[in-house]
């Protein structure tokens, strides 16, 4: 049996989005900027996806901008900000629980001059609104504070920050690039400035990102050149993705309320399933969460084997683990919880989509446990950790 | 990302677990970095006659220490210390760069193992440096 329990990396692009896409690659192929009519289907394309994808957050058409993808979306933004506003301050806030494309351009933004804050969250991952308060001074222009963390789940408050934003004329932008096609977002309630998102996170196709950008607000381009995207985002518009991702907007819109209850209610088995195993940690917030996010610590192993194993099962997940990636660094989203680092090796994500069943969640809570016996045995420490010398160093117990 | 040779030595592990009656044991790495090797030799006439593994790691490190512990059966111990990172790393079809730091950690558990079997042997030789 196959499993895809991996929607934090990417999900499926739906059928119906292929569709609208096609015509952009073939017939219809012309250059948005074009005024003869080949060129004028294509603009209507973008125009169309615009309204679509504003739909979807409650926004107008004219606060969106097409960008490739979310990580360019976040750098836009806080890089635009930062840079539009430096006259009035040079300093700016972000969280411990942001994605890299946040936080290497805010360290960017440290090097050209300006000073940052990276606010810790508690245990749970969530970053507590008076700490905002209290972070700002007179030379804070911008604060950026991820909806939700593809990592653990947790949703953040934004609304209540962004109360505190507004009281002291800062500009506040969220990264929704894992929330949306997860939960409803709407831009009004949110009460931001600038929010982020990626088409490929709600069954849209990859290479298609946008940047809600709120009327009135003036961002300095992240992208020199032409005029599209109102000359704030130049170069040639990936026609055929901003076209599905505006269908994966609508059809996200439409089919996101019946969908969520569902997907809910199998996370919470796979959770419970999973708990039931010894040593193992749930990570993120026990109810301020997104719906399809289930993220926990095992113990004693790391979990590139629990991701590899799993995967020659069938079972796709993720790992925060620092074997998984290239940078051989744990999880920073753990760590600022508090999660020790040996413990954060073990990290496993699980992230379902509309797709997934109950049969899989069942076959996934039947291979785990002994996937996670497998390797407790290869493990000097399937007795536990033993003791912790300084500088970490774990002494197997005997 | 990883050979067949890796896949295979993770997946199916050769000579796993503790040895309570080793002739030599030598411990390398920290599961704070993200891995820690654990190995076991039993030594007869200067030769390494079992090996065993116990390794908290990546798949990469645990097909490391698989494929040491076959590698070093059967030869005596001299032979034993003169395997390199790139020869463990070669027999498993290679590595990704990022990840040849478990071949490294391999070879030095190994060397740290016949250590201390010749501190053992009242020998007590000094680790002769990687080559």
């Amino acid at each position: 049996m196959e499993c895809y329990f991996d929607h934090v990396a990417t999900t499926p692009l739906r059928p119906e989005v292929l569709d609208a896409m096609m015509p952009y690659f073939r017939e219809e192929f012309g250059n948005p900027l074009s005024i003869y009519p080949l060129g004028t289907k294509a603009r209507e394309a973008v125009e169309n996806a615009r309204e679509q994808v504003a739909g979807l957050i409650n926004a107008k058409n004219t606060e969106i901008i097409f960008t490739s993808n979310g990580a360019e979306a976040n750098n836009f933004a806080l890089r635009g900000i930062a840079f539009a506003r430096q006259h009035e301050g040079k300093h700016i806030i972000v969280t411990r629980m942001e994605h890299h494309s946040i936080l290497n351009s805010a360290r960017f933004l440290e090097k050209m001059g300006f000073t940052a804050t990276y606010l810790p969250p508690d245990k749970y991952g969530l970053i507590d609104p008076e700490a905002v308060r209290k972070a700002i001074i007179d030379e804070t222009i911008v604060i950026s504070v991820i909806h939700a963390s593809p990592e653990v789940g947790t949703i953040e408050p934004i609304s209540e920050i962004a109360s505190i934003a507004r009281e002291r004329n800062i500009t506040l932008h969220t990264d929704a690039v894992a929330s949306i096609g997860n939960i409803p977002v709407d831009v009004k309630e949110l009460g931001v400035d600038l929010l982020s998102m990626s088409a490929h996170q709600f069954n849209g196709p990859k290479g298609a990102g946008a940047l809600y950008l709120r009327e009135g607000q003036r961002i300095i381009p992240l992208i020199f050149g032409g005029i599209q995207e109102g000359g704030r985002r130049a170069g040639t518009e990936n026609v055929p993705a901003i076209a599905g991702m505006g269908r994966a907007a609508e059809i996200s819109k439409a089919e996101l309320p019946m969908r969520v209850e569902n997907i809910r209610q199998l996370r919470d088995r796979l959770i419970k399933g999973i708990m039931k195993l010894e040593d193992v940690h749930f990570t993120g917030h026990p109810e301020r969460r997104l719906p399809g996010h289930a993220s926990f610590c095992v113990e004693y192993i790391e979990g590139e084997g629990m991701l590899l194993m799993l995967a020659a099962k069938g079972i796709y997940v993720a790992s925060g683990s620092a074997c998984t990636s290239k940078a051989l660094k744990s999880s920073p989203v753990l760590l600022s919880m508090g999660v020790p680092t040996h413990v954060a090796h073990g990290s496993v994500v699980f992230t379902l989509g509309a797709d997934n069943t109950e049969e899989q969640i069942e076959y996934a809570l039947e291979e785990f446990p002994q996937i996670i016996k497998r390797l407790r045995e290869l493990s000097p420490f399937s007795k536990g950790w033993g003791e912790i010398e300084e500088g970490g160093t774990c002494i197997p117990k005997k | 990302m990883y050979s067949k040779e890796v896949m295979d030595h993770f997946m199916n592990p050769r000579n796993v677990g503790e040895m309570p009656d080793a002739d030599g044991v030598g411990s390398e790495g920290n599961p704070v970095c993200g891995d820690m090797m654990k190995l076991f030799i039993k030594v007869k006439d200067n030769r390494i006659v079992e090996a065993k593994f116990q390794t908290f790691g990546c798949g990469a490190a645990i097909a490391v220490s698989s494929m040491i512990t076959e590698m070093i059966k059967g030869k005596t111990l001299e032979e034993a210390m003169s395997i390199s990172k790139e020869q463990v790393a070669s027999a498993l079809g290679g590595l990704p760069p990022q990840k040849m730091h478990c071949s490294n950690l391999g070879a030095d558990a190994l060397r740290k193992a016949i250590d201390d079997y010749r501190q053992k042997q009242g020998k007590g030789e000094e680790t002769s440096p990687l080559p």
